[in-house]
């Protein structure tokens, strides 16, 4: 099958703009531009297109709720992608930048925006060199800026570099961060849908939600919802990493089962022993082998209490230690709390202190209830779902390997020296 | 749809405005939902998550919209899916709320365990202990002991400096942001935020000099922890062993209602001094805040340098007296020389004070020879007709009301006023300014009308007259369009002042804009609540001197004198040529001012003081009076509120309050029985001035149950600002809220041909003066003498930023610091850091080519 979001793995130099012209470039746009903006917010709604940032909020939906009428409104893009163990924007943004564009221009023409922002993670330079000169090649062509392609639709396209914090992935840290605020999310209602970028209406879309929408438009709707389940229709990338042979970004139709997914990825690496793996990077709870006949659906894993998130799917064979894991993930979640609400701000701490502790051999049957109860007492009381991400690989590895806890801190495992990346999230 | 909504707060309902938050509803209630984040003076943040409760809303059928129902018949409700922060929502009618449940109670336990995980739990050397929100609501909500190993706490600095006059101990912070909004959202200085993230988060200043903002004491009030402490109050005492007296600030006229908080002090001898000023809570006139200068300038009460006991001249020098000796030389004298003596106060005495002395001039001595020191601006007439109407409050313009500003800088002259008229411009206000130059609220302000120098009363005059009902709207030309959106106003209040101006020149301007206020759109804009004139006072008691009669053409109530005595000009005229024996100065100084030159061929001068002043060490007799915190008073606010104000520290030496003193100076010249009390004084200003008629103390201590409730016994707002329990004062009615008010003449200024760069003295709030010299922890904030100017007049100038000039203006000559600064209109030099100068003067500058004088050396 040819793909669909990652199409340059099909046609060379599609990030060149002549080349993505050839093949069928911005059609879409032009399909959009033929016909009145509800039509294409009614046409994305069809497609039962949802949000492939992790939430799943349907694409077209969110398009809806911008108020109509004149006035400021903006399209932000987020690319600010650090779910650990997510790396399938970067590929769309870099090699197939035109797509992201064009899926961007549709939305802003959908909404009545006139400026479109790409809010990048800062680390990728070399993928925003590549994009800053589509978006060059675009404005040399008429596809950005005044009157474009001869319609009366004017936009204009920025990017921004975020500054290294995964919370200014979530969309009103991201519009603070943006607007040169710290990059700290604030309470909703507002919505950014009414009060978002410089307190107008924003649209906040995943990269890789907007490349699907060119070719929804070229396409139309029934083609899209013909791949995927009735729910969760369409394709999308998923990030295999961990242990497995061969990570990377695959293009799926949506449904495949975590089984498949491990065998496309080549199976498990070494041929090990498949002992768990995180379904949604380091945010979603793990599942073990009785959820790998599971969907990859929005909803598939909700019988395992998990959830198929951005499907950064991080695999892990028999050899991993799971507290290891565990702290492991805390770690990042305590490093990245912006600090703006208390139970995440303080619990991240005191739960990787905790678990450092237990980890290391130094832990004792109250620190496993403490440990639990700090992870119970963050989880739902948050301002933001952070708070919510850093308890899952808590309490869900608690849940599937009580044993390995139990074995750390009966004695029977020996005191560990600390390692050196334990020892740096135990020192700040 | 009503504008009530009815919700169910544990089984209470309570019927609250639309759009009022959960918190607050449950607060109408006496049912405290614990905050730390919230503040009801700041917008919701919900970042603390202390407020969690559980809501639910009535669930509705999706197509017919109908409120579905159990079995039983009881509303199905909503709870969502967890616990909701109660500062972030807003009511709906329905909703049930719920604050005593087990998943409440669990997720507070769970919030104070987190913020006390980093907290370093000093309590017992912390400032904020015994009025701590933290300290409070983990007694009522903690789960009394700590599951955090000790030994994880993170140690981080306990005495970071904001700025000098603002301590923050990272260690207690709990990242609240009061501080952050509040100079952000509140007084528009954001100059402090967070920095970093996660448990390294703190806050910083982002500004040179640290923490620049009039406001920054604010902050420490309402910090809910004590991370944040002023400098003159750290480690200074706990808040159990302070005595609270209520006070009103005496450093400008909007009278800001306050505490003053006093304990004895080993150091002063055992006395009660003053530790610290804190706002008292007036929704009329200051809500809960106070400028830095009201809550650092208290100082000088407890300076050293005060006047202690009774001064005589002998042999030439001043010694010390017996207060019967004094007074009795005193009133001898100025009998003596009955014909030929006058009489000059200073504007921040009370009214007991000013009252009394225009009656030991009027009815003592026969003489109307009494007038201010200083007397800047004028109207105080036209604000009896037209005044701001009682029963304003500032607080209540917004959409469809305007307020015009002229010839003021508010934020440099009135801070509070500044604020309040910021807040209505965001509330929907529009804002007119009309002066020389930009000031702080042309960010606010709608129209900004910046005439040229010489023209603020023609341009005043054209917006006058283009204020008419029939106006063609939608009209280009600015001053139209500004005329419009006033006379179109629903509410018009009207502030004026007097930079650039001369005394003349405000009179004018007063008549002026009262005609303004009068032109009628319905109604007119005076006689009606927050419609009328407020004059920008240069002191906190200048409305009160005009009230009490301190003025040679009006006695008390405004009643005009048949042979109106000599003004302050002419009675420093007449010091100088001889025609003036006897003078009383009482609460000025005009020598250090620079009004006077010396004592001319005076025989006799006796100063009334608090310090030896340039005047006072002329003097032939010294009377040393009572700071404002020694006594008690009542002050009479620009908004025309009088506030009483109490005895908080016992008197300094020997010294007597001012109303005293006077009483037995009046008792010697044959005016009876002294008062022995202020408030008989008063009594019987409520005779004599029909204005306070009906006022007593009893009155004027009258208070009642304020919105939002900030200064009670709860356990979270309780540090904020103190509860006023001792008075909200009580405006006087202007003439027009009870006859007819005719137009006024205004007579024609003369035009005077400008030439050449015009200077114009600017006000700064930290300028020098008796009483700020004395507070030694705002002197490096201190305005230093500068002037500004636009680009192309430095350069004419050979000036550039940085340089040092020197400014001679009515032959006084000030050594200046020069700042190029391209808001300043071409032609004009600002003139900022000395006292006052009336209207404007062709400036004369010369640069230095020593840039400063340099230490000679040893």
């Amino acid at each position: 099958m040819a793909h669909i979001l990652l199409r340059h793995r099909d046609i060379e130099n599609i990030h060149e703009l002549d080349v993505y012209l050839a093949h069928g470039g911005y059609e879409g746009l032009k399909k959009a531009l033929s016909i009145q903006p509800d039509e294409v917010i009614e046409v994305v709604k069809k497609s039962g297109l949802r949000g492939r940032g992790g939430a799943g909020f349907p694409t077209g939906i969110k398009w809806g709720f911008i108020p109509k009428g004149p006035g400021e409104k903006y399209v932000i893009i987020n690319t600010d992608e650090s779910e650990t163990g997510t790396f399938k924007d970067r590929e769309l943004v870099e090699k197939n930048p035109h797509q992201v564009i064009e899926g961007a221009l549709i939305a802003a023409y959908a909404i009545g925006a006139r400026t479109i922002y790409n809010y990048f993670r800062g680390e990728y330079m070399d993928a925003a060199y590549r994009f800053e000169e589509a978006l060059k090649a675009c404005y040399e062509r008429g596809l950005l800026g005044q009157n474009i392609l001869g319609s009366d639709f004017s936009c204009d396209f920025y990017c921004h570099y975020g500054a290294g914090a995964y919370i200014c992935g979530e969309e009103t840290a991201l519009i603070n961060s943006l607007m040169g605020n710290l990059g700290q999310p604030w309470s909703k209602p507002p919505f950014p849908a009414i009060e978002g970028l410089y307190g107008k209406p924003t649209v906040v879309n995943n990269t890789e939600t907007l490349a699907n929408v060119p070719p929804i438009l070229v396409n139309g709707p029934e083609w899209y919802t013909s791949m995927g389940t009735e729910k969760s229709p369409g394709v999308k990338i998923v990030c295999m990493s961990g242990h497995v042979e061969r990570p990377g970004n695959y293009e799926v139709e949506m449904g495949v089962t975590y089984r498949q997914l491990i065998e496309m990825a080549g199976g498990m690496r070494n041929g090990r022993k498949f002992k768990a793996l995180l379904p949604s990077g380091g945010s979603g709870p793990v599942i073990t082998e009785e959820a790998l006949d599971a969907p990859m659906t929005y909803e598939g894993l909700t019988p395992y209490g998990s959830v198929m998130g951005s499907s950064s799917v991080i695999v892990m064979d028999e050899t991993t230690d799971m507290v290891w894991a565990a702290l492991k993930m805390v770690h990042f979640f305590r490093h990245e709390s912006c600090g703006k609400c208390t139970p995440c701000r303080e619990g991240t701490f005191w739960m990787e202190k905790v678990l450092s502790r237990i980890y290391h051999g130094y832990g004792t049957e109250r620190d496993l209830q403490i440990l639990e109860s700090v992870a119970n007492q963050i989880g739902g009381r948050c301002l933001c779902a952070l708070g919510d991400f850093a308890v899952n690989p808590v309490l869900s590895t608690i849940r599937h390997f009580f044993d390995e806890y139990k074995a750390k801190v009966s004695g029977a495992g020996q005191k560990q020296q600390a390692t050196r990346e334990t020892a740096v999230a135990t020192a700040d | 749809m009503s504008d009530l909504v009815t919700v169910t707060i544990d089984g209470v309902e309570v019927t609250v405005p639309q759009g009022t938050l959960v918190v607050d509803a449950a607060k109408m209630i006496d049912n405290d939902i614990p905050v730390f984040c919230y503040h009801p003076k700041l917008k919701p943040v919900g970042m603390c998550r202390m407020c969690l409760v559980e809501i639910g809303v009535p669930m509705r059928d999706r197509a017919t919209g109908e409120v579905l129902r159990n079995e039983d018949g009881s509303v199905r409700l909503n709870f969502g899916r967890g616990l909701q922060t109660a500062c972030t929502v807003v009511v709906s009618d329905g909703m049930v709320v719920r604050t005593a449940t087990q998943p409440v109670k669990d997720a507070r336990e769970a919030v104070i365990e987190f913020l006390l995980t980093s907290h370093p739990l000093d309590c017992p050397i912390c400032d904020k202990g015994g009025e701590c929100p933290l300290q409070n609501l983990t007694m009522r909500y903690g789960r009394g002991e700590s599951r955090f190993d000790f030994s994880n706490k993170i140690l981080l600095d306990k005495h970071v400096p904001l700025g000098e006059l603002i301590y923050l101990d990272r260690q207690r912070c709990i990242q609240c942001a009061r501080c952050i909004r509040f100079q952000d959202e509140v007084v528009d200085d954001p100059v402090i935020d967070f920095h970093n993230r996660g448990r390294r988060l703190e806050i910083v200043t982002l500004s040179e000099p640290g923490f620049d903002s009039y406001w920054s004491g604010n902050t420490t009030d309402i910090c809910p922890v004590g991370a944040l402490t002023t400098a003159d109050f750290r480690f200074g005492a706990r808040p159990w062993e302070l005595t609270s007296v209520a006070s009103v600030c005496t450093h400008c006229p909007v009278g800001c209602n306050t505490t003053l908080d006093t304990r004895r002090e080993a150091i002063a001898g055992g006395r009660s001094v003053i530790k610290r000023v804190m706002p008292r809570q007036n929704e009329w006139v200051n809500e809960i805040w106070i400028c830095d200068k009201g809550r650092f300038v208290h100082h000088y009460a407890d300076a050293p340098t005060r006047l202690k006991q009774p001064l005589v001249r002998k042999n030439g020098q001043l010694v010390e007296a017996s207060w019967d000796e004094a007074l009795d030389l005193v009133a001898g004298k100025l009998q003596q020389h009955k014909t030929a003596v006058a009489g000059l106060a200073g504007d921040r005495l009370s009214n007991e004070d000013l009252y009394l002395f225009q009656k030991l001039f009027r009815e003592g001595l026969g003489s109307n020879n009494i007038d201010l020191a200083n007397r800047r601006l004028a109207g105080g007439d036209v604000v009896a007709q037209v005044g701001l109407a009682s029963g304003s409050n500032l607080k209540e313009l917004g959409a469809g009301d305007a307020v015009l500003v002229v010839a003021t800088d508010l934020h440099e002259e009135a801070p509070v006023w500044w604020l309040r008229v910021k807040q209505a411009a965001e509330r929907g206000a529009v804002v007119v300014v009309a002066n020389l130059r930009p000031t702080r609220l042309d960010k606010f302000a709608t129209h900004r009308l910046h005439y040229a120098p010489g023209e603020a009363l023609s341009t005043i005059r054209q917006l006058v007259n283009l204020a008419k009902v029939e106006m063609e709207t939608a009209d280009s030309d600015p001053l139209a369009a500004a005329a419009d959106a006033l006379i179109k106003a629903k509410n018009m209040v009207v502030f004026y002042g007097s930079e650039g101006l001369t005394y003349e020149e405000t009179d004018a301007l007063a008549r002026l804009l009262a005609n303004l206020l009068l032109v009628k759109n319905g109604e007119g804009h005076v006689g009606r609540p927050n419609n009328g004139l407020i004059p920008v006072w240069p002191h906190s008691n200048t409305q009160g001197a005009w009230d009490m009669g301190v003025h040679p053409a009006f006695a008390p109530g405004y009643k005009p004198v048949s042979e109106p005595g000599l003004r302050a000009t002419d009675i420093y005229a007449g010091v100088a040529d001889g025609s003036l024996k006897a003078l009383f100065v009482i609460g000025a100084d005009p020598v250090g001012d620079g009004l006077m030159a010396d004592r001319g061929q005076l025989d006799f001068l006796v100063v009334q003081e608090l310090f030896m002043t340039k005047t006072a060490e002329l003097a032939d007799v010294v009377l040393p009076a009572q700071s404002w915190a020694e006594r008690e008073g009542t002050f009479t606010t620009g908004e025309r509120r009088v506030q009483r104000y109490y005895m908080a520290i016992p008197p300094i030496g020997d010294s007597r309050p001012d109303w005293q003193i006077l009483a037995q100076i009046n008792e010697r010249v044959g005016l009876g029985k002294p008062a022995f009390a202020a408030s008989l004084v008063f009594n019987e200003i409520a005779k004599v001035v029909p204005q306070y008629k009906g006022m007593d103390y009893r009155s004027l201590a009258r208070v009642e149950k304020q919105w939002p409730d900030v200064g009670g016994e709860d356990l979270y707002y309780g540090g904020t600002a103190h509860e006023n329990r001792s008075g909200l004062g009580q405006q006087w009615a202007c003439v027009a809220e009870s006859a007819t008010v005719e137009r006024f003449d205004v007579a024609e200024q003369p035009v005077i041909a400008r030439d050449g760069l015009q200077l114009v003295r600017v006000a700064a709030l930290y300028t020098s003066g008796t009483l700020i010299e004395q507070s030694p922890v705002l002197h490096h904030r201190m305005a230093r003498p500068t002037i500004q100017l636009a680009h192309a007049d430095a350069t004419a100038l050979g000036l550039a930023d940085d340089d040092r000039a020197e400014v001679t203006v009515n032959s006084v000559t000030y050594e200046t610091a020069v700042r190029v600064n391209e808001q300043v209109p071409a032609g004009l030099v600002l003139l900022s850091g000395v006292p006052y100068i009336a209207g404007l003067t062709t400036a004369q500058i010369r640069k230095l080519e020593t840039a400063v004088a340099q230490p000679t050396g040893d």
